[in-house]
């Protein structure tokens, strides 16, 4: 039997759900659903921000079996409004070369400029802030990557970017993904399944 | 030379300074004019029963007493915390916070003062207990209302940054550290600010009372030194326990950020 990378079943928060799906390794999982009906909050949910009830699995082994550090480390979550602590932008990643390397490589696929990390934050525009959000959250190589509409704030060509990038990724690193868009055209390129959220569950299109 | 007494007319020309400001207060529309003269009446009232308690206390000095007055100026000082508090921690917890933070701070450094430093015998004499407990106590209080009013309203205003590091893998500690760090400071700036002025810009409160009273100024300065390194130390103790009980209280056991516990409608 395989043993699926996300489970989540019959989850409930604030008076919302009860949520049941899952995502094998390697699977992008669409969700759409109207503005506020929880699409986020499904999400903190998940990554154990918020409490619920239900049961969350990770290849198997339920979410209280891992520390909290743990868990988040493994199952990330991209969200639509990043948050930045300090002035630079390179303390926000991990300083070693082979990082350093890696992270000029990756901004140059996602249309950054090469030498980004020196930038001050309050420089970047919103498009710059989500793409290194996403790479932000790739440092811990997550098995599971929950991305809160990554691409709401690019343009059509960075969008295609991101998506490429994404899918790169995807094929190497086999994560399982649940991509949250509002954009059915977008889902229909990135995802294998999708799925409509409304506030007594989730429902799978075909 | 003994000290000079006041009567009620010497007092009375103070307050009317006092009077006089409020005046000015309601000409110019400050809205303090109400608050001046309420919080002038109500501290002269305390000063006046707290002067009474005192002189009863001096000539009955138990320990038991010395305990029950320690204990009423201990809840009282937790109560002020969390009144000034914009943002407080709903139901009992943000009160045995604050109280627990003074109580673990200022008697324990009060009781180091008597045992130890002073050796006052015994050491419960009120003249020497009840002072230096009021003196921590005031400045511990402090210290503890800035540095929690600090902390949860950073961490109000900043969730979104913290939730941000704790879904990066930080845990609690890591990812609040910067507003920990924020809080300390906060709460350690008026001792540093009395510190840095005492003897260039002002004499202290205590110096100036023993002076005033009759005391040479080399044994008044002493005293006034012990006093400002105790108060350093118990508000420094005070500031970081209340910071971190705080922390203890705002993520629970899976670090979450729990805001539901604060009073979010005080705006």
């Amino acid at each position: 039997m395989m043993v699926m990378h996300l489970c989540v079943k019959n989850v409930t928060f604030l008076d919302k759900g009860p949520y049941s799906f899952s995502v094998e390794k390697g699977q992008c999982v669409g969700l759409t659903g109207r503005s506020g009906i929880g699409k986020t909050q499904l999400f903190r949910a998940i990554t154990d921000l918020i409490p619920s009830d239900g049961e969350i699995l990770l290849e198997g082994v339920p979410c209280s079996a891992f520390s909290p550090t743990q868990w988040r480390t493994k199952v990330t979550m991209v969200p639509a409004d990043s948050f930045w602590w300090y002035d630079r932008v390179g303390d926000h990643f991990y300083k070693s070369d082979r990082q350093t390397a890696l992270f000029q490589e990756n901004c140059t696929l996602l249309g950054l400029d090469a030498e980004i990390a020196n930038w001050q934050v309050n420089r970047l525009s919103t498009g710059e802030r989500q793409r290194l959000a996403l790479l932000r959250s790739l440092q811990n190589q997550p098995i599971v990557l929950l991305l809160d509409e990554p691409s709401s704030g690019l343009d059509a060509y960075n969008t295609g970017l991101m998506e490429t990038f994404i899918d790169n990724y995807r094929r190497q690193n086999e994560p399982a993904i649940v991509w949250v868009s509002h954009d059915s055209e977008q889902l229909g390129r990135v995802a294998d399944r999708e799925f409509r959220m409304e506030r007594n569950g989730l429902y799978e299109r075909t | 030379m003994d000290i000079i007494s006041l009567n009620s007319i010497d007092l009375s020309i103070a307050a009317f300074l006092l009077v006089l400001l409020s005046l000015l207060s309601m000409l110019l529309s400050l809205g303090l004019g109400q608050k001046i003269l309420f919080y002038g009446c109500r501290m002269t009232a305390q000063l006046l029963f707290i002067g009474l308690v005192l002189r009863f206390l001096f000539d009955n000095g138990s320990m038991l007493l010395v305990m029950l007055m320690s204990s009423v100026m201990l809840l009282a000082a937790g109560r002020e915390v969390q009144a000034r508090q914009k943002r407080k921690i709903l139901g009992s917890s943000g009160y045995l916070i604050s109280t627990g933070a003074m109580f673990v701070s200022s008697f324990s450094v009060t009781m180091i003062a008597l045992l130890v430093i002073i050796r006052v015998e015994p050491w419960y004499t009120p003249q020497y207990a009840i002072p230096l407990l009021g003196m921590l106590l005031g400045n511990t209080m402090t210290g503890i209302s800035l540095a929690m009013d600090r902390m949860t309203d950073q961490l109000y205003g900043r969730r979104g940054e913290v939730e941000q590091r704790l879904l990066l893998g930080q845990t609690w500690q890591e990812a609040s550290r910067d507003i920990r760090r924020d809080c300390m400071r906060t709460g350690m700036m008026p001792i540093i600010n009395s510190m840095a002025a005492a003897g260039l810009v002002s004499l202290p409160g205590m110096m100036t009372g023993q002076i005033l009273s009759g005391t040479p100024p080399i044994e008044a300065v002493k005293y006034q030194i012990l006093i400002m390194f105790l108060i350093s130390a118990g508000t420094g103790f005070g500031v970081v326990s209340a910071i971190w009980m705080s922390g203890l209280q705002l993520f629970d056991d899976r670090h979450r950020l729990c805001l539901n516990i604060l009073d979010v409608d005080r705006e």
